[in-house]
């Protein structure tokens, strides 16, 4: 027993330097207030978030981060989902290497990936030049705007949703297949009726992590956004780096956590119904 | 005629997921002065001005030193715990498992923020230890998941023959358990080395004037200025990815090295 708790004492001890300490400091600065200049002033107080849930631009903030979110969330189940049911059917053989191929890219960082975006979808890009030689002669701005973030966003949460998805698929049972088309369901109906609900739980999971991974995505929204795309990440950045208010970015946080926290409720919620 | 649909289907959607990582790679080869397609000829031009840049390549060592270290410290720091928390069933387990994974759980901008805030205090912005740290809390949790299935593979009753043979505890560990672990630690070895390599939010918290790393470096590049610079880094850092993926493949299979 004493060798069990020195063996786990190191790693507890940079958990909480590094983990438990910082966050509970940081929900306690925001119970204290800004001063000019990037002081903090003595606390507690409730200044700052009176101030913050008074102001509609931070409500508005929440609320175009979480529509955003649930947009990139069906953007990257609609096209992670042919996939992944490709490579479940795919052969032995074939599979291991499709699912490298698929899960490889989320090795790669997300600056890199943000790039090859900014490579495609640039006004000089590929996109934009395929849609010249079709003889559109202003192609529309691709970056710089929410599109190129959304567009972005779905490709790189996609090997995410992949894995998920196939971790839920191995509930799909073939004969069930076999049976409904034998009774005569067009295939479309057999998706829908049968491979569709015996999947939900992967689908739910994939959900979940693709909506609160937009929600903290920052890399991308900062640089396809090119500040023009504010959700809670990058103005949690903008108000801890560039305007010094920590109390304020301190408060962003712990909303942050409450759309996480409320993601997860609604997430138990709805896995409970599924699978009753 | 539904088949080929089907398949042209699936096609674009890899061709969707694979692209960004993929035209690094041309564009790289770009003789423009900025990001054109097609770009206008080919050229290792841009090569050269990497090799040129003393801030990215000063950013790329620092990097690369770092993600030793954090492999290094991760694999002495997780071993000890996933053995223990792999093996021993006692009371609290399941809580101190959720709390050691939790940091992967949260955003990691808020990590960031809440590090950079204790960091000022104590000096470590822009420092050696305060990266190390910083590194250490994204990287921990994978080395001690990894190393756990690892030690959950391990056969049955080897260890105990050795020990029933009279080894020393620490000698079992040295010279029956260790070995068996080695793919797991090159595994964990891997991926740490690669989400430390990559990290770039919580480091660009708490990187400092004189030290930074090569994400933050390419990130504050391409936050200014958008030229095929950053597509040359990005090529090489995809044939790294893909030369530590093969490694991984090689050593425990990538699918299960990051099934969850």
């Amino acid at each position: 027993m004493r060798l069990s708790a020195l063996l786990l004492g190191p790693v507890l001890l940079v958990n909480l330097l590094t983990f438990l300490a910082p966050v509970l400091n940081l929900a306690s600065l925001s119970f204290n207030e800004a001063r000019p200049g990037g002081g903090i002033g003595p606390g507690p107080t409730l200044a700052t978030w009176a101030d913050l849930l008074a102001d509609p631009y931070y409500l508005e903030l929440v609320t175009s981060s979480v529509g955003v979110a649930a947009m990139v969330t069906v953007g990257t189940l609609l096209a992670g989902y042919p996939l992944a049911l490709f490579i479940h059917r795919a052969s032995a053989r074939w599979r291991n290497l499709l699912m490298v191929a698929c899960i490889s890219p989320l090795l790669v960082s997300a600056v890199v990936r943000t790039y090859g975006w900014m490579v495609i979808l640039g006004d000089n890009g590929i996109v934009a030049a395929a849609l010249r030689w079709l003889g559109m002669a202003k192609p529309p701005r691709m970056v710089f705007n929410l599109t190129g973030v959304a567009i972005a966003l779905v490709e790189i949460l996609m090997p995410t949703m992949i894995l998920c998805l196939l971790a839920g698929f191995g509930r799909l049972n073939v004969a069930l297949e076999e049976a409904a088309a034998s009774l005569g369901a067009p295939p479309w109906r057999v998706l829908l009726r049968v491979v569709l609900p015996l999947s939900m739980p992967g689908v739910l999971l994939g959900c979940l992590l693709a909506f609160v991974l937009t929600v903290s995505s920052f890399i991308t929204p900062k640089l396809l956004g090119g500040g023009r795309v504010i959700l809670l990440a990058t103005e949690i950045y903008d108000q801890a780096i560039v305007t010094l208010n920590w109390p304020v970015a301190a408060a962003l946080s712990v909303l942050s956590l409450a759309v996480f926290g409320a993601a997860l409720l609604l997430y138990g919620r709805i896995l409970r119904i599924v699978e009753a | 005629m539904k088949r080929a649909l089907h398949g042209v289907v699936i096609a674009a959607l890899f061709l969707f997921l694979l692209a960004p990582v993929l035209l690094v790679l041309p564009m790289s080869f770009s003789a423009d002065r900025y990001l054109v397609w097609p770009p206008s000829g080919f050229s290792l031009r841009w090569y050269v001005a990497l090799a040129q840049d003393a801030g990215l390549m000063a950013a790329a060592r620092n990097s690369f030193v770092l993600a030793l270290l954090v492999c290094a410290a991760t694999v002495v720091l997780a071993m000890p715990a996933a053995l223990v928390l792999a093996r021993q069933r006692f009371r609290g387990r399941e809580a101190l498992l959720a709390v050691l994974t939790a940091p992967l759980l949260l955003p990691t901008i808020v990590l960031a923020l809440a590090l950079l805030i204790i960091f000022v205090g104590y000096g470590l912005i822009g420092s050696w230890p305060g990266l190390l740290l910083a590194h250490l809390l994204v990287a921990l949790p994978y080395g001690i998941r990894v190393l756990m299935t690892s030690v959950s593979t391990l056969p049955a009753g080897v260890e105990e023959a050795a020990s029933s043979l009279g080894a020393a505890p620490w000698s079992v560990f040295q010279r029956v358990t260790l070995p068996l672990m080695l793919p797991g630690v090159a595994a964990t070895g891997a991926i740490v080395f690669l989400v430390s390599f990559d990290e770039v939010v919580i480091s660009l918290f708490v990187v400092g004037p004189q030290l930074t790393t090569l994400p933050v470096a390419m990130f504050r590049y391409v936050e200014s200025r958008t030229d095929p610079l950053v597509a040359a880094v990005s090529a090489l850092l995809v044939l790294l990815t893909l030369a530590i993926v093969l490694i991984l493949e090689r050593a425990v299979g990538l699918t299960r090295a990051l099934g969850r």
